[in-house]
């Protein structure tokens, strides 16, 4: 990583030493990235900027740091997915429906982000109920990529559903963000945007307060520019939560000290079925890179099958829709966000829903209604969720050969903002490589490893068995110190 | 399996979405490619096959059915789009 002088363009360790050898103050650093923020607005990454209660933690961060009471985060600013209910604050999940809502509470997650120092820039736009991998789904409009192909003038996505979080990062508006990831949002993203996303296993972040999208997948995590900095910021992230039942109640690792411990003598599965025919040659080049790469540090790599790759998008586009039917239920024009009246209840929720509802989070409600409607749950639900242990299974009997995956993040590089996207499935494919982990619940990161020849970024990723993401971390480790991934886009 | 108007005007009465007759055309279009694509999945064998319920392995921990919180009614009609003395507002439902 190059040596940046520019405040907003280093590291979260760098920027946390610096704070606390008081080369600048967390008011000055706050200043910077609110600065950066105002001149990058083209880039929509933030739905709503909150300098104000950015500049008042700033400063009591100083007095933290002052008084040698520093948090693990103190004074660093970050971006919080507008996913992610903040007091006070609207809240909207990028959607029309909860356009106003201020909760009157803070998730866990950014309550413990709040706890260690940190310091809220804004809410970051996304896909509406993070549903898509673009970005462009976002009522509030859609997210640019700093990145541009060489070349080319025409914007690019930033992937999604996190994607004003890739952008908010990559673009050094703020030194990390929140994302969550229920099929690849942060994972894909990271991809398109050249930045490190990390979801841990299902159930390490607490899902309490984050706007509900399929329950049974989603899962937060961090997005940074570094490895380092994921780690640092994931250990603050998760624990257990007595108010989320599947938040585990087991101990928090020290992500940060499985940096340094190398892959020598792990063995690194390689799995078959990702790689198709047709696969972009340039993703199957990096991955033979990446396998070298590790290969080179130390360890070794032996060929796995996960053999019902192939059924984990289907099942996913069951399993999620159907869940998400059933959460997005509570948007109904009662109790908060927009209303539309009606003569009679029913009506004014068929309204309601029918104009604070995107397309394409209305197509997933219907798809999941219908799979769960009598006389068709068995067929398509039930089914969905036998495929689903299944995907599980592979993942479990692949980890008695190997201790990490390797795979490409995902099957492209970012594509066009006003690329032709009318086919839905065509989407949903941008997640081929990362909804299996998802539904099997395994830890999953995507790091920046090469830019294409249009020099565009591209992720690898690295899954490991649940509640292992020490391994993940140090595989990602060497990925990082081999790829020397040739850096930020808002860096000076 | 390709659905047809009938249905999907069900499915949207269910859901509680109101869909415009004239949308109604693509939708059913819409719908019917993504159930289609999906339906691969009656290929893979399950038989049994335990359905998977749940992102987790770990047992899920009870705790005791008890009042915890609280005494927040301007809290929770704090984002009502019609609260009135105390309650949600909605349209009338009794006659």
């Amino acid at each position: 990583m190059p040596d940046f002088t520019d405040l907003t363009a280093m590291t979260i360790a760098a920027a946390r030493a610096r704070l606390a050898k008081k080369d600048f103050t967390a008011l000055e650093l706050t200043d910077a990235h609110l600065a950066a923020m105002d001149k990058a607005r083209d880039l929509n990454a933030f739905i709503v900027t909150t300098p104000d209660v950015a500049r008042e933690r700033a400063k009591a961060a100083d007095v933290r740091i002052q008084s040698g009471k520093a948090g693990a985060l103190e004074g660093i600013p970050l971006g919080i997915k507008d996913l992610f209910c903040t007091e006070g604050v609207q809240t909207t999940a990028a959607s029309h429906i909860l356009e106003g809502f201020k909760p009157q509470y803070e998730s866990t997650v950014s309550q413990k982000l709040r706890d260690a120092g940190s310091v809220m820039l804004g809410k970051l736009n996304l896909d509406e109920f993070a549903m898509g991998s673009s970005n462009m789904t976002s009522y509030f409009g859609p997210v640019k990529s700093p990145w541009k192909a060489k070349g080319r003038a025409d914007d690019l996505v930033p992937g999604g559903s996190s994607g004003g979080s890739a952008t908010a990062v990559s673009a050094c508006l703020a030194m990390g963000a929140t994302g969550t990831d229920t099929g690849g949002s942060i994972r894909q993203p990271a991809s398109f945007c050249g930045i490190v996303g990390v979801k841990p296993t299902y159930g390490r972040c607490s899902r309490w307060g984050i706007v509900a999208f399929a329950s049974s997948l989603d899962q937060a995590g961090p997005m940074t520019r570094t490895v380092r900095d994921a780690a640092i910021m994931l250990k603050v992230m998760c624990g257990h939560d007595p108010k989320d039942s599947t938040s585990a109640p087991l101990a928090v690792p020290d992500f940060e000290a499985a940096l340094s411990k190398g892959v020598k003598g792990l063995r690194i599965g390689i799995p078959n079925e990702y790689r198709p025919d047709g696969l972009n040659a340039e993703v199957a080049a990096l991955w033979d890179k990446g396998i070298q790469w590790l290969k080179d540090a130390g360890a070794t790599t032996v060929e796995i099958s996960l053999p019902h790759t192939k059924s984990a998008l289907p099942t996913y586009y069951i399993v999620a829709p159907a869940e998400a039917s059933s959460n997005l239920a509570r948007y109904d024009g009662v109790r908060f966000g927009q209303r539309v009246e009606g003569k009679t209840l029913d009506e004014m929720y068929a309204k309601t829903r029918a104009a604070g509802f995107g397309t394409e989070v209305k197509r997933r409600i219907l798809i999941g209604t219908y799979v769960l409607s009598a006389g068709y749950y068995d067929a398509y639900y039930l089914k969905a969720q036998k495929v689903r242990a299944l995907i599980a299974r592979d993942f479990t009997e692949a980890f008695e050969k190997c201790d990490a995956i390797l795979t490409p993040t995902a099957p492209s590089a970012a594509f066009g903002l006003h690329d032709k996207q009318d086919d839905p499935v065509a989407m949903y494919l941008n997640d081929v490589f990362t909804v299996p982990a998802s539904l099997a619940g395994i830890p999953g990161a995507s790091v920046p490893a090469d830019l294409n020849s249009e020099g565009l970024p591209l992720g690898l990723q690295v899954l490991t068995k649940r509640w292992d993401e020490e391994t993940m971390f140090s595989v990602c480790q060497v990925l990082e110190d081999a790829a020397k991934f040739p850096f930020l886009k808002g860096a000076p | 399996m390709s659905l047809d108007k009938a249905t999907v005007r069900k499915i949207a009465t269910l859901a509680r979405i109101d869909v415009p007759e004239t949308d109604l055309e693509s939708t059913v279009q819409q719908l019917s490619g993504i159930l289609k694509w999906i339906e691969q999945l009656a290929e893979v064998n399950t038989d049994g096959v335990a359905p998977m319920s749940g992102g987790t392995d770990l047992k899920l921990p009870w705790r005791p059915d008890a009042v915890t919180d609280g005494g927040k009614v301007d809290a929770v009609l704090a984002n009502a789009p019609d609260a009135q003395d105390g309650f949600f507002g909605v349209p009338k439902v009794v006659e």
